[in-house]
């Protein structure tokens, strides 16, 4: 609704006993008392509880009988009921953000429950503090958009094609990107699949034979993505491919563009060819081990968890008891040993593979990483800890298993997509226990190798929840959001230094070239309300809705004048 | 697929959802003290209760096992307490009767108990402890305000409560005696001993509180002399796979556990800087992100030492202190070493419902108990419509649980979207 400008100030402001959570510790009648003589106050009242049906009709009743046009409610905590009170006062048809709320419980009755006096003294200044910032509350408006109901994947490895089938079955467009020739990703190069042995091809090709069938998926092969503008739920996206480059309209992005297989060029005699990488044995077990080899040792974390890459690949240890027991099965005479620092084979059905390969006869030997296997010409020679000496391991074939790194491009397009990567270059989500999936930028996605080593199953896992993720803008159509956030309040003073746009962690301002010269423009989509630009804004030329440096000085001014 | 019946059993709470505010007025007053299964019996709550604080909704819940009235007593306190009367204590149990499209299983697991692992002695030695009891004990909401005091020293303590009170009660009544015959009860005891006074009845009496008093006061004071020397635990042993990777119990591994306790430790160190940790396991497996490097860290910064063994033996010592016993095998040699308190990082069992829940929804469950399914539909399980994520489905940590839960929705949510698609095209 429209406030007209010169419109008398009528605060009304309600006073919470929270049952006993306030009441028993603060005097509520000197409170009530003390807030009627609060400037532009002329309606004051106390409820049992303010957040019972009871209390948010006396909030409805005082705005519709009083003529209240700004509210205050002094009681517990905005986390929670914020909210509510600002619905409350939308159905009654006063703008909700000219609500404010005061904390007198969490910060005041629950921390001085043996103060009365002095804690009743603190619930006056908070009082006054909140009318004086009510006096100054601007009236703002939900901003919403529209969301291009249109997912771009970047990857077409299992993890890609995994989320493209799932939100193409819910009913979205789907374009997939990716920069080899075919889809498949990783697992072209990949025998079969521990623990179920299922060979990776056929997943392959089943996923692909889906994605070529279903009306909804656009696929761009040996393509990439060159640009990428916009926020949640309208990205204008370019992607080059053979015949020039596309410019698509996006809704959600996801990335997951796997990572690549470290190279262990001068580890262990490392030579592609009697030294060389699980990665490297996946290729030849399709096509079988010559017969003749008779004594594979495999040694594991080779260049991880060492000082260069500190992380533990996570799946190295299946892919060797996988290949060692594959090994035994295709040539039975052959011995195979793994020298291992921990195995990892964390969970229900890896550790049933570790038991079935010991079953099957490979040979498990520790090591620690001050006293490393050594390769040489025929034979590996390890520490034996239990037997306290040195084995010699006759050694037709070495196979190092080695980590997943980041892919090399992963900078670039974290870049280019404005989200985070971790200090080993994987890409960092949102919270790592609870947001594994969500990048901090709202609208972009994450699963699979891109994120950490996982094994299939994870990965499809994660892949499924991604696209769960990204559906919710998608399923809604339009994103909402909160109009607490950052605005170009004084035009004039912005010199377009661009200091903001670079601290942003949202991309939520860019630099326009206007009529009066370089000045920055807030995306208000993007924006979070984080205030970090207009802390950094030399001229203040930025100022957060509803935390306006006029509103927060009136609260200063209202604690000192107390 | 796409159109299940669902009853569902609401069990009576006793408190009104809709009147209910959350406040708490009724759990401060509420008279019957119960142990806290939340805290692992670690602490106390009341008949009136939420099971932990920052539950959803805050609405308390009253435990008919214990509550007075429930169980025909006088009480009500509660309800006359409740300024929102919300309070009723004739709320039954409610049937409701759910159409659903798809059902997501996300039953969690059990804790493994311990005490089946005889030569770990967790019933018998105090200061053995699984690590969601030691999780309790760390955490500033716990019941010891996430000071690391020992169960031992803890269990005296409330000892010296229980005999404090006692005394108590009996000087007061000592002190009447003292009064209305004008002497020391112990002058009166001397002389009451060597028969110097007549045995009337009230002499008999006092002189038998005299002897109850002195019964009380002996163990006390030693209590209280032991009392002195307690600290919180400082030296800690982490003992991996407890039930888990053991042919006896769970073969499979827990996944979480080596994380978990090396969390425990760094917390531990982190509360009091003299704390070391050793971590007894056969690999320590932080496969997750930033895991290993976290591993690293604590070894580095935390006073952790890794030890690559299985425990054998754990006996108690001296002052209830947990002796372990164990071959180091980078040594070679049987080692024994005393500590403060020894934490089992206990296994992730498949919960105790899954069996029967499993058969109300005709799902398979694998080798081990938990919901079957298939590693390129990691959440589907053996009907279509029906889901599965987190450690229903097997040992998993919180983000992949997260992320599972994530998969599962998506799952959920394909078959109602294409039960709208099919609508949309049947009406076109």
């Amino acid at each position: 609704m429209p406030e007209k400008k010169d419109e008398e100030l009528r605060i009304g402001v309600f006073l919470c006993h929270c049952g006993s959570n306030i009441a028993g510790y603060l005097d509520m009648e000197a409170l009530e008392e003390f807030t009627k003589t609060l400037p532009h106050v002329v309606f004051v009242q106390r409820n049992l509880y303010t957040c019972s049906e009871g209390g948010i009709n006396e909030i409805k009743k005082g705005i519709v009988e009083q003529n209240l046009n700004r509210v205050v409610v002094a009681s517990c905590t905005p986390r929670t009921h914020e909210p509510l009170f600002r619905n409350s006062c939308a159905e009654v048809g006063l703008n909700p953000y000219l609500f404010e709320m005061v904390n007198i419980r969490d910060q005041c009755s629950w921390v001085h429950m043996q103060e009365k006096e002095e804690a009743t003294e603190k619930a006056k200044d908070l009082i006054r503090m909140g009318v004086a910032k009510a006096a100054l509350l601007q009236p703002q408006e939900p901003i919403m958009s529209e969301v291009t109901t249109r997912a771009l994947v970047l990857g077409g490895g299992i993890a890609g094609m995994t989320a493209a089938l799932a939100l193409a079955d819910r009913g979205y467009e789907v374009v997939i990107v990716e920069r080899q020739d075919r889809l498949g990703g990783m697992l072209n190069s990949i025998n079969k699949l521990g623990p179920s042995m299922r060979s990776a091809e056929d997943l392959v090709s089943e996923k692909k034979k889906a994605i070529e069938e279903h009306p909804k998926i656009t696929v761009f092969t040996g393509s990439e993505v060159s640009a990428v503008k916009g926020f949640i739920g309208k990205y204008q996206v370019d992607v080059r491919t053979d015949t020039g480059t596309k410019n698509i309209d996006i809704g959600v992005i996801l990335v997951a563009t796997g990572a690549s297989v470290f190279s262990p060029k001068g580890l262990y005699g490392y030579d592609g060819k009697r030294v060389i990488t699980q990665f490297e044995l996946e290729e030849i077990m399709k096509k079988g081990l010559d017969p003749s080899i008779r004594n594979v040792v495999m040694i594991q974390c080779v260049g991880s968890r060492d000082e260069e890459r500190p992380y533990c690949s996570r799946i190295c240890c299946q892919v060797a008891v996988k290949n060692a027991i594959l090994i035994r099965e295709q040539n039975p005479e052959a011995r195979v040993s793994i020298l291992y620092r921990d195995m990892q084979m964390y969970g229900v059905e890896n550790e049933e593979m570790l038991r079935t390969s010991k079953a099957r006869g490979v040979r498990y030997i520790n090591y620690s990483p001050e006293n490393p296997p050594k390769v040489e010409e025929d034979k590996v020679r390890v520490y034996h800890p239990l037997l306290g000496e040195e084995l010699e391991l006759p050694a037709d074939l070495v196979v190092l298993a080695t980590p997943l790194v980041a892919r090399e491009d992963t900078h670039d397009l974290s870049q280019l997509l404005r989200v985070s990567i971790d200090e080993n270059g994987f890409y960092l989500e949102a919270h790592v226990k609870l947001r594994p999936l969500d990048f901090a930028t709202d609208g972009i996605f994450l699963c699979g190798n891109a994120r950490y080593p996982a094994n299939v199953r994870e990965v499809v896992a994660q892949a499924l929840g991604a696209a769960s993720r990204a559906s919710i803008p998608l399923s809604k159509g339009s994103v909402v959001v909160e109009p607490i956030i950052s605005v170009l309040a004084n035009e004039d003073a912005c010199r377009g230094c661009g200091l903001c746009v670079a601290l942003c962690p949202y991309g939520a301002l860019e630099i326009r070239r206007t009529e009066k010269g370089r000045k920055v423009h807030v995306i208000d989509v993007a924006c979070k309300g984080c205030g970090v630009c207009a802390a950094t804004c030399y001229q203040h030329a930025l100022t957060i809705n509803s935390f306006t440096d006029e509103q927060v000085t009136a609260q200063i001014e209202a604690f000192l004048g107390g | 697929m796409g159109a299940f019946k669902v009853t569902v059993r609401k069990k009576a709470r006793y408190v009104e959802e809709d009147k209910c505010t959350g406040c708490g007025a009724c759990e401060e007053k509420c008279p019957t003290i119960v142990p806290d299964a939340f805290n692992e019996g670690l602490g106390t709550r009341k008949a009136i209760y939420a099971y932990f604080a920052q539950g959803i909704p805050s609405t308390r819940t009253i435990d008919p096992d214990h509550c007075r009235q429930l169980n025909g007593k006088k009480c009500g306190i509660c309800k006359k307490t409740c300024q929102a009367e919300a309070i009723n204590f004739d709320q039954k149990d409610q049937i409701l009767e759910l159409d659903v499209a798809a059902i997501i299983v996300a039953a969690g697991y059990d804790v493994f108990d311990p005490s089946h692992i005889p030569e770990y002695r967790y019933s018998e030695i105090p200061n053995v402890v699984t690590a969601i009891e030691f999780e309790r004990l760390l955490s500033a909401s716990g019941p010891t305000d996430g000071h690391v005091y020992r169960p031992s020293d803890i269990a005296a303590k409330a000892k010296i409560e229980e005999l404090e009170k006692k005394l108590n009660k009996a000087s007061k009544t000592l002190k009447r005696y003292e009064e209305k015959f004008g002497e020391t009860s112990e002058d009166f005891y001397k002389k009451f001993q060597s028969g110097e006074l007549s045995d009337d009845e009230e002499r008999k009496k006092w002189a038998a509180k005299y002897e109850e008093y002195l019964g009380i006061s002996g163990p006390l004071a030693e209590l209280k002399k032991q009392a002195e020397g307690f600290s919180s635990a400082k030296r800690l042993a982490f003992i991996q796979c407890v039930g888990s990777r053991d042919f006896r119990f769970y073969p499979f591994c827990s996944g979480y556990c080596c994380m978990h306790s090396i969390k425990e430790a760094i917390i531990a160190h982190e509360h009091e800087p003299e704390t070391t940790s050793a971590i007894f396991g056969m690999d320590i497996r932080a496969v997750g992100k930033g895991f290993e490097e976290y591993r690293v860290r604590g070894g580095n910064q935390s006073g952790i030492t890794y030890v690559r063994g299985r425990v054998a033996e754990i006996m108690e010592g001296e002052n209830h202190n947990p002796i372990v016993i164990y071959e180091d095998t980078r040594e070679r040699k049987v080692k024994r070493q005393e500590f403060d308190m020894v934490i089992l990082a206990t296994a992730c069992a498949p919960t105790k419902g899954l069996p029967s829940l499993a058969k109300i929804l005709g799902i398979e469950l694998d080798d081990y108990g938990f919901v079957k399914t298939n590693p390129v539909s990691p959440v589907d399980t053996t009907v279509p419509g029906i889901y599965v994520c987190g450690c229903a489905e097997s040992p998993m940590d919180v983000p992949e649980s997260v992320a599972q839960a994530s998969s599962a929705a998506e799952r959920a949510a394909e078959v109602i979207s294409l039960q709208s698609l099919n609508k949309e095209s049947a009406v076109a």
